[in-house]
């Protein structure tokens, strides 16, 4: 797959154990990046990831206001996340948990929900995003990252921290 | 507070096979607590080892770490996808507003 000339991937990494971070630049001032994370109908046209499509999108932004998100993938599958907005300081930061809508099951709603810390920062009229993803146990995280792995990988992955990186 | 020092443990062998009085020099541990990490890295499947004459050498277990590092990938993949998209968004929206401002509103 060829790289993207104008911005790069998004980078992933595991600061800790109950973190999932991803950063990416953008050739765009923030108050447009805030705006495409903020309005639903922008919301729509990005958040599908091109598997499929945002069916809702719902955002209530004031602090205590709540989200919600829709996608159906194009096998039909349907994917559900919700949250509540904590903290906005407009065109800087937004705070929100986020709960996904088919958690495995024994994740009770309170474990699987994780809270969301996303910050736009401009330097000469390009955005940094950072997306910090925080769960309330590392459990949880593995729970997000679930991937068949066996018991004894699982304890591992709170070792991997620069590893994941150092892999790419 | 061991668990930063196994950390950077595996970022030392993330560079190559290392022998424990490599990893006792770089980490300015003494020898027994940096075999102790590495006994628990071992349990867990992320580290390998393997005699050489008189030196005990160790390395990642790239095959555990594997699982690990598909989903790090399958996850930087969706939010590339993501953001890809938001770039063509945004790209709209630059150009919207220079219009706007070309036009004196």
């Amino acid at each position: 797959m060829p790289e993207v000339a104008s911005s790069g991937t998004a980078a992933v990494t595991l600061p800790t154990d109950e973190q999932i971070l991803i950063t990416r630049e953008f050739d765009a001032p923030k108050h447009l990046v805030y705006r495409a994370y903020t309005e639903p109908d922008l919301v729509k046209r990005w958040w599908h990831a091109n598997r499929g499509e945002v069916t809702i999108a719902e955002i209530d932004l004031r602090v205590g206001g709540k989200w919600r998100y829709v996608a159906v993938a194009h096998d039909g599958t349907e994917v559900g996340f919700h949250g509540e907005y904590r903290e906005i300081v407009p065109n800087e930061r937004l705070v929100s948990t986020e709960t996904f809508e088919g958690l495995p099951e024994g994740v009770s709603e309170e474990d699987g929900t994780t809270l969301n810390t996303v910050t736009f920062t401009e330097t000469e009229e390009r955005t940094l995003v950072t997306l910090l993803i925080e769960a309330s146990s590392k459990v949880t995280r593995d729970a997000i990252i679930d991937s068949g792995m066996e018991a004894g990988l699982q304890d591992a992955l709170d070792l991997l921290e620069g590893v994941a990186k150092s892999l790419r | 507070m061991a668990e930063p020092r196994r950390r950077q443990i595996l970022d030392v062998l993330a560079g190559g096979e290392r022998p424990v009085n490599d990893l006792v020099h770089v980490l300015g541990l003494n020898q027994p607590q940096v075999s102790k990490h590495l006994r628990v890295l071992r349990e867990v499947g992320a580290v390998d080892v393997r005699d050489q004459g008189r030196q005990r050498l160790y390395r990642l277990n790239g095959r555990a770490l594997k699982p690990i590092h598909d989903w790090v990938k399958d996850y930087e993949r969706t939010w590339s996808e993501r953001f890809n998209e938001l770039d063509v968004v945004l790209e709209e929206l630059k150009q919207k507003e220079e219009g706007d401002a070309g036009s004196g509103k």
